[in-house]
C-alpha cells in the first residue's frame, strides 16, 4: 500500500530526514516511536503534502502511484489521513459543514455521488458512535474552544467520516487523559479493517495499549534506526531513548 | 484661441444659455447636465412643480458643491458632462406576470441564482425589478394593497400619494446633505416607495432588484421607507450589472423614516460589476444611505453584503433620535483584484438610552484596498447611550490592504462605548488543514470567508444569505495561487 524508499526532506535548508525507508501492507499498524526532534511530524507532514517541507530524494508509492506527484486534497482524496497533533481552529465553520465540503470533494474524486443533506446527517449519526461525540460539538465552530480531548475525538471522526486507505495519527495521544485516550483508541480500532492500515505517531507506549502496532520503529536523526515488533515498545519504555541514540552514535562516530 | 474659434465658442455657449431644446418622445436624454435635463426628466415623468422646483434646487447646490476627496479611494476624474441622465428601457408596457420579464434580464438573475418564479412561489417575495430606472414588474401589490402596504415603484407613489413623497421626501437625507446626494435629488429617475401603515407588520420580505442595463447611462435611484407607528417590515436590495468596460457612475440616496415603537430591517446584497482583474472598468457606486429613528423605541437595521463596484463609498446611517431607539449596521465588505471600498456607518445618538450594535467584516484579496469607516457620536442630551463597535479584517495574500477609521465623539458622560478591531490573515496552516481533508483551496478560502461572515450572514434573511455566501466565493475566486 506504501512504500516509502530513501526519503530526504529539509526545512529552509536543514534537513530533517536523512533517508526513511518503510513499507505498509493493508491491515497493518505501525507505531513510529522516537525522542523529540527526530523528525517524526515531519515526515507526517511530507507525507500529506505540507508545503513547508522540501523533498530532497527518494520516493514514496501509494496504492502504485507517486505520492509525491499529488496536491495534498490529491493526497487526501485517494485515501491518506492525518490526524493532526494540533488541529486548526476554523472559527465560523461547523464541523457538520466542515466535512459536508470533504466528504462530497473526496466521493466526487472517487467517482461517487455527493451525499445529500439526508444522507450526510445519517451517516453522521452512525459514525458518531464510534467516537462517543456530541451532535452539539458538531454545530460548534471546528476545533474553536474545544478541549484538547474533544479535538483528537473530533480528528477521529473526521477520520470515521473519510474512510481513508492510510490513517496517520500524529501524537494523537499527546493531551489525553486516559479515558480519552481509550475512548479515541477504541474508535481507530474500530476503524481497522483488513484493507486499511494504520501509522502511529507517538513519543509513549501508553497509547500502544489501547492500539496494537504489529510493527515498531524507532526514529532518530530522520532515519528509522529500529524496528521490531510490539515489544520493542516496552523496551522503550523501560530504558528510555538513552541506548538507541549512544547505539547509533557509536555506529556513526 | 484664433478668432474662429472664439466665434464658435462664443456661439456654443451662447446656443447653451438659452437652453436647447430635448426631444420629448426620446428614450434618452442627451449627454450632459444643466437646468434643462432636470426639466426634461421632471417632464418625461409627468411630475408636479413643487417636485421639478425640489430637483432645481438641488441641482443648483450640486453646482455649488465639491465632489468629496476624504475617502480612501482613487479614481479618474468623473466627467459628468459625459454622462446620459435619463434612459427608459425599450419595452416599458405593464407585466402582468413575472413570465413577461425581459429574457436577457433573467438570465442574469439566474447566474445569481436569484429565480424570480421560484422566489414569487417559494418565498412569498414581491419583487419590484427596476431595469435601468423604469419599473418593469410589480407583484403582490393587491395582497400588500390590503394591508394598506403601498410598495410601488417611485414615480408612481409621486403620482398616487404625492402628500406622503412630499412629506418626507428629503426629510432624512436632504438634498443638499452631499455632492452625490445633491446630483441624485436633481436627476433621480426612478426608485422604490415603501410605505407601511401604523400597527401593521409586513408577512413579506420587499424586494427590489436592481440593474444597470444601458451601457453609459448613470442610475441615481431613489428609494423612500416610512415605517408608521408600531410597524414592521424587512426591505431587500440586490444588484446585478452585467459586464461594462466603461465606468459607470451608480449615486442612489435610500431614506428611511422609522417612526415611534416601528422596526425596518433593510438588507442588501450588492453585486455592481467590479471592473476586469486589471481594474478596468467597473461600477463608481457613491451611495447615500440613511434612516431615522424618529420615536421612541424604534429600531433600525442595515445588513450589508458588499461584493461588486470598482469602487464604493457608502455609510448606511442611523439618526437615533426617539428615546430607547436601536441602530444597527451589520457589513460584510469583499473587494478584490483593483476594487476599493471605503464603508462603514454612522451612528448619532440623540435620545436617551440609545444603543447601536456595528458589526463589521472586511475582506480584501488581490491589490483591493478595504476600509472601515464609522462614526459614533453621542450628543449632549443622549443620556445612558451604548454603542458596541467590532471591526475585523481578513487578508488574503500580500498585495491589498485593509484599514480602520472609526471616529467617536461623545459629549454625555453617562455614554458607554466599545470597540474591538481584529486584522487576521487566512492562515496556511488553515488551508492546508482544509487540503488535507480533501478541500481545494478555492473551497478553503470559501469556507474560512463563510466562517469569518457568519455573524453578518446569519443577519440576512434565508434566501439572501445562500445567494450571499454563493457571493463571496465567486468574488474571491482566483484570489489566491
Amino acid at each position: 500500500m506504501l512504500k516509502i524508499e530513501n526519503l530526504k526532506a529539509s526545512v529552509d535548508g536543514t534537513p530533517i530526514l536523512n533517508g526513511i525507508n518503510l513499507e505498509v501492507r493493508p491491515g497493518e499498524v505501525h507505531a513510529i516511536m522516537g525522542p523529540n526532534g527526530s523528525g517524526k511530524s515531519t515526515l507526517a507532514a511530507v507525507l500529506a503534502g505540507r508545503e513547508e517541507y522540501d523533498v530532497d530524494g527518494g520516493s514514496v508509492l501509494f496504492q502504485g502511484n507517486s505520492l509525491l506527484d499529488l496536491s495534498p486534497e490529491d493526497r487526501a482524496r485517494s485515501g491518506i489521513f492525518l490526524a493532526f497533533q494540533y488541529p486548526v481552529e476554523i472559527p465560523g465553520v461547523s464541523t457538520t459543514n466542515f466535512l459536508k465540503a470533504a466528504v462530497n470533494q473526496v466521493r466526487s474524486y472517487r467517482g461517487l455521488e455527493e451525499l445529500d443533506a439526508v444522507n450526510f446527517l445519517k451517516e453522521m449519526k452512525e459514525k458518531m458512535k464510534i467516537v462517543d461525540i456530541d451532535q452539539s460539538l458538531l454545530r460548534r465552530s471546528l476545533n474553536e474552544g474545544f478541549s484538547g480531548g474533544e479535538k483528537k475525538r473530533n480528528e477521529i471522526f473526521q477520520m470515521a467520516m473519510l474512510e481513508p486507505k492510510l490513517a496517520i495519527l500524529d501524537e494523537t495521544d499527546s493531551g489525553l487523559d486516559i479515558d480519552a485516550l481509550r475512548i479515541v483508541a477504541n474508535g481507530v480500532n474500530i476503524l481497522k479493517s483488513e484493507e486499511n492500515a494504520t501509522i502511529v505517531i507517538t513519543h509513549y507506549q501508553r497509547l500502544l495499549d489501547y492500539i496494537v502496532p504489529d510493527f515498531v520503529h524507532v526514529l532518530y536523526k530522520g532515519r528509522l534506526v529500529k524496528s521490531g515488533g510490539k515489544e520493542l515498545a516496552m523496551e522503550l519504555e523501560e530504558r528510555g531513548y538513552d541506548w538507541i541514540k549512544d547505539e547509533e552514535n557509536h555506529i556513526t562516530a | 484661441m484664433s478668432k474662429d474659434d472664439q466665434i464658435l465658442e462664443d456661439f456654443t455657449s451662447r446656443e447653451y444659455e438659452h437652453g436647447w431644446s430635448v426631444d420629448l418622445e426620446s428614450d434618452q436624454a442627451p449627454k450632459g447636465l444643466n437646468e434643462d435635463i432636470v426639466r426634461f426628466i421632471s417632464a418625461k415623468k409627468n411630475e408636479p412643480e413643487w417636485l421639478l422646483e425640489w430637483r432645481l434646487k438641488a441641482f443648483r447646490k450640486w453646482l455649488e458643491l465639491e465632489e468629496p476627496v476624504w475617502p480612501n479611494v482613487k479614481y479618474p476624474t468623473i466627467n459628468f458632462q459625459d454622462i446620459i441622465y435619463y434612459s427608459a428601457p425599450k419595452k416599458q408596457k405593464e407585466l402582468k406576470s413575472l413570465d413577461e420579464v425581459d429574457p436577457e434580464l433573467r438570465e442574469t438573475f439566474e447566474k445569481l441564482g436569484i429565480n424570480l418564479e421560484e422566489q414569487k412561489r417559494l418565498t412569498g417575495v414581491a419583487v419590484d425589478a427596476v431595469i435601468d430606472s423604469v419599473s418593469v414588474a410589480t407583484t403582490f401589490k393587491e395582497t400588500l394593497g390590503e394591508l394598506g402596504i403601498i410598495f410601488s415603484s417611485f414615480s408612481e407613489a409621486v403620482k398616487d400619494h404625492p402628500d406622503l413623497v412630499r412629506e418626507y421626501l428629503g426629510s432624512v437625507v436632504p438634498a443638499t446633505d452631499n455632492y452625490y446626494s445633491a446630483l441624485n435629488s436633481a436627476v433621480f429617475s426612478d426608485g422604490s416607495f415603501c410605505y407601511i401603515p401604523k400597527g401593521v407588520h409586513c408577512p413579506m420580505e420587499l424586494s427590489t432588484y436592481f440593474r444597470i442595463n444601458a451601457a453609459n447611462t448613470g442610475q441615481f435611484e431613489r428609494t423612500l421607507i416610512i415605517a408608521d407607528e408600531g410597524s414592521y417590515v424587512s426591505y431587500l436590495e440586490g444588484c446585478t450589472a452585467p459586464q461594462r468596460d466603461e465606468n459607470q457612475l451608480h449615486a442612489a440616496v435610500v431614506e428611511i423614516h422609522v417612526s415611534k415603537d416601528a422596526e425596518v430591517k433593510y438588507s442588501t446584497v450588492q453585486n455592481w460589476y467590479p471592473g476586469d482583474k486589471n481594474g478596468k472598468g467597473g461600477i463608481y457606486n457613491f451611495v447615500t444611505k440613511r434612516g431615522i429613528c424618529a420615536g421612541d423605541n424604534a429600531k433600525l437595521s442595515w445588513t450589508q453584503v458588499e461584493t461588486g463596484s470598482a469602487v464604493t463609498w457608502k455609510y448606511p446611517s442611523c439618526i437615533l433620535k426617539g428615546d430607547n431607539s436601536i441602530g444597527e449596521f451589520y457589513s460584510v465588505a469583499v473587494t478584490n483584484n483593483y476594487q476599493q471600498a471605503d464603508t462603514g456607518t454612522k451612528m448619532i445618538h440623540l435620545g436617551k438610552n440609545t444603543k447601536s450594535r456595528i458589526v463589521s467584516k472586511g475582506i480584501s484579496a488581490g491589490h483591493s484596498q478595504n476600509s472601515y469607516r464609522g462614526l459614533v457620536d453621542i450628543s449632549k442630551r443622549a443620556e445612558n447611550a451604548r454603542n458596541y463597535s467590532q471591526c475585523d479584517s481578513l487578508l488574503l495574500g500580500n498585495q491589498c490592504g485593509a484599514h480602520t477609521f472609526p471616529y467617536i465623539e461623545v459629549s454625555n458622560n453617562t455614554a458607554q462605548v466599545e470597540h474591538e478591531a481584529t486584522t487576521s490573515k487566512i492562515g496556511e496552516d488553515q488551508i492546508f488543514y482544509c487540503n488535507q481533508r480533501g478541500i481545494d483551496t478555492e473551497k478553503a478560502i470559501a469556507l474560512i470567508v463563510n466562517g469569518f461572515s457568519k455573524e453578518v450572514l446569519n443577519k440576512l434573511p434565508m434566501e439572501f444569505a445562500v445567494e450571499a455566501q454563493k457571493l463571496l466565493a465567486l468574488t474571491l475566486e482566483g484570489s489566491v495561487g
